[in-house]
C-alpha cells in the first residue's frame, strides 16, 4: 500500500477514545449527563456547563450537511483538487468538519442541507477518518 | 470608564514601497514604518515609551526594541491575526489613560508574497500537531484561509439567499477605489462579468473574491490628549473601541454566519456615543469580498443577512453613499497577510484630509473594524476628528 500522503491526526489524551473508535468503523462522540448533549471537539469536560464527568456514546453517523465548499488549490499536501470540503451536522447535535465522497464535485451536485452519512477511510495502521457521503435517500 | 477623547492618533504611515519589496525583511519593514510614522507625528524615537506589536517570532515586542534601540516601559505582543493592530490602539489607549506610559508606537512588517521564496522555515511558531484544528481540520484539507472562509460564505448563501453576483459588487467597488490610489498593487478595470467569469479558487470563491499576497509595513503613533492638541496634524481622536473573539477553529465556530464584530462593533459604537448614519467612511477587512460583506452586517450598518442588498448597485465605490475601504482594500491595495494595519492608516488619513483623488469629502468620523484568524477576532474603533 503506498504511503499516506495526506495530514494525519496526532490523537491526543482526551480525544484518543474517538480516534479508536473511529479504527472500529463507529462514530463515538463525548456526551455530557448534566446538559444530556453531545459536543465536539473532544474534550475531558463539557465546554458549555464545566461538568467533567463524561461519557462517550457511539452515534448514528448520519446527519445534514451544513455547508461545504469545493477546493480547487490543494491547502494542504497530498490532496488533489477539485475536492469537496464539508461540515457536517449530526443527528445528535454536533459539526463535524470532513470530506464529501461519492460525488463529482461540482456545485450542482451539492447543497447545504442535503443528507449525508459516514463512510471510513483507513488512512494508515493506526488512524481511521470519518468521511461523509450523500445518504441513498438523498439519491 | 471610556477612553473616549482620551488619546489620539497622531502619526501613521506605511514603508516606503509596499506591495513587491523582495529585499526588505519583516524586521525591516517594521522599522521603516516606526521611522515614517514618527517623522509624520513629528515625534523622536527617543520619546517613545511603549511599543505594541506582533509576528516577529515569539517575543515580537522585545525583538523590535532591541532593533530599534528602544527601552519601553510597556510593551504588549497581543496577537490576534490581521485585527491584531486595531486591538493595539484600543491597549495603547488603555496604557496611557492609565499613566502608564506616553508616546505608543504601533508597528506592523511581513513580507507575504516574498518570503515564500527565502529559504528557512516558514509557517510561524503555531503549528502543534495536537491542536484541535491539526487533528480534524487538517486531515481533511482545510488550511489556509480559503478553504475555510469558503465555507463559511457558502453558508451566508444558504441561509440569506447572498449571491456570487453580490459578492461581485464589493471586488468591483473596491477595485473602483484602488484605481483613484497610485500606491494600490491592482488597478486594471474589473467588472462584475470579470469577477463571476474568473476561475475558481474554492467555491464559492472566485479568484477576485480573494485578497492579494503582497509585502508591506505600517506604524501608527499613538499619545495623550495634552500632547495630541500641541501636534501640528489635527489629532485623530479614538472615540470608541472594542474587541472580541468567538472561536479559533472554524469547528469552534458558534455560527458560521456570524463575527464577532457584533460585540467588538458595539461596544465601539456605545463608546464613542454616535449612530452609524454619522459614520463618514467606514474602512473593513476584507481578506475576501464575503469578509466585508458579513463585517457589515455584525458591526450593524444593515439588517442581518441584508449585507448583500445592502452593498448592491456600488453603493460602496466612489461616489456612493456608503464609501468602504478606500485605499483598494486587502482585494487591491496589499495584504501582507495581516491586514489590520492598513484600514487603521487609511482611516487616519481620510480624516486627516490627506487622500486625494480617493479623499471622501468631509470626513469627520471612520468606523475602522479588522478580523483575524478565521474570521475568529475582530477590534473596532470609531475614529473622529474636532
Ligand atoms: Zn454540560
Amino acid at each position: 500500500m503506498a504511503e499516506y500522503q495526506k495530514p494525519v491526526p496526532y490523537p491526543s489524551p482526551e480525544t484518543q477514545p474517538f480516534w479508536d473508535a473511529c479504527k472500529r468503523h463507529e462514530l463515538s462522540l463525548p456526551y455530557c449527563t448534566n446538559c444530556s448533549a453531545f459536543f465536539f471537539y473532544p474534550r475531558q469536560f463539557c465546554p458549555t456547563c464545566f461538568n467533567w464527568n463524561i461519557e462517550w456514546r457511539t452515534c448514528s453517523g448520519k446527519g445534514a450537511l451544513y455547508t461545504f465548499a469545493i477546493q480547487y488549490r490543494p491547502q494542504m499536501p497530498g490532496f488533489t483538487p477539485p475536492y469537496v470540503t464539508a461540515i457536517v451536522q449530526l443527528d445528535e447535535g454536533p459539526r463535524l468538519m470532513t470530506n464529501l465522497v461519492g460525488v463529482e464535485p461540482a456545485p450542482e451536485n451539492i447543497r447545504c442541507g442535503m443528507p449525508v452519512e459516514v463512510v471510513w477511510e483507513d488512512a494508515t495502521d493506526e488512524i481511521t477518518l470519518p468521511f461523509f457521503k450523500p445518504s441513498q435517500s438523498s439519491q | 470608564m471610556t477612553l473616549k477623547n482620551k488619546v489620539a492618533i497622531v502619526g501613521a504611515d506605511e514603508t516606503d514601497r509596499i506591495g513587491i519589496v523582495p529585499d526588505m525583511t519583516p524586521l525591516m519593514m517594521h522599522a521603516e514604518a516606526a521611522r515614517n510614522a514618527l517623522r509624520d507625528a513629528g515625534i523622536d524615537k527617543s520619546e517613545v515609551d511603549a511599543v505594541f506589536t506582533c509576528g516577529i517570532g515569539g517575543m515580537a515586542s522585545v525583538q523590535l526594541c532591541e532593533y530599534l534601540g528602544i527601552i519601553p516601559m510597556y510593551t504588549d505582543n497581543t496577537m490576534t491575526g490581521g485585527s491584531s493592530f486595531v486591538i493595539h490602539v484600543e491597549h495603547a489607549a488603555a496604557a496611557i489613560n492609565a499613566g502608564l506610559c506616553n508616546v505608543a508606537l504601533i508597528t506592523h512588517g511581513e513580507t507575504g508574497l516574498s518570503g515564500r521564496n527565502r529559504r528557512g522555515p516558514r509557517g510561524g511558531g503555531f503549528f502543534d500537531a495536537t491542536l484541535p484544528s491539526a487533528q480534524f481540520e487538517m486531515p481533511f484539507g482545510v488550511g489556509g484561509p480559503p478553504s475555510t472562509y469558503s465555507m463559511a460564505a457558502m453558508r451566508h448563501m444558504h441561509e440569506y439567499g447572498t449571491t456570487s453576483e453580490q459578492l461581485a459588487e464589493i471586488a468591483v467597488a473596491t477595485r473602483k477605489w484602488a484605481q483613484l490610489n497610485p500606491r494600490a498593487m491592482m488597478r486594471d478595470p474589473l467588472s462584475i462579468e470579470d469577477v463571476l467569469s474568473s476561475r475558481w479558487i474554492a467555491y464559492p470563491f472566485h479568484i477576485y473574491d480573494c485578497c492579494l499576497v503582497t509585502d508591506a509595513g505600517g506604524a501608527v503613533v499613538v499619545v495623550g490628549a495634552d500632547r495630541a492638541r500641541e501636534m501640528a496634524k489635527k489629532p485623530v481622536w479614538v472615540l470608541g473601541s472594542g474587541e472580541a473573539s468567538t472561536h479559533q477553529s472554524l469547528l469552534g465556530m458558534p455560527d458560521l454566519t456570524q463575527t464577532p464584530a457584533r460585540y467588538s462593533g458595539k461596544a465601539a459604537f456605545e463608546m464613542a456615543g454616535v449612530t452609524h448614519a454619522a459614520i463618514d467612511v467606514v474602512e473593513v477587512y476584507d481578506s475576501f469580498t464575503y469578509t466585508a460583506l458579513v463585517t457589515i452586517e455584525e458591526l450593524g450598518f444593515c439588517a442581518k443577512g441584508e449585507g448583500g442588498p445592502f452593498l448592491s448597485n456600488q453603493r460602496s465605490a466612489p461616489g456612493g453613499d456608503f464609501p468602504m475601504n478606500t485605499n483598494g482594500g486587502g482585494l487591491s491595495y496589499t495584504h501582507p497577510g495581516m491586514y489590520g494595519m492598513f484600514i487603521l492608516i487609511e482611516a487616519v488619513r481620510q480624516l486627516w484630509g490627506e487622500c486625494g483623488d480617493r479623499q471622501v469629502p468631509d470626513a469627520k468620523l471612520a468606523c475602522v473594524n479588522a478580523t483575524g484568524g478565521l474570521l475568529s477576532a475582530t477590534g473596532t474603533l470609531i475614529l473622529g476628528v474636532d
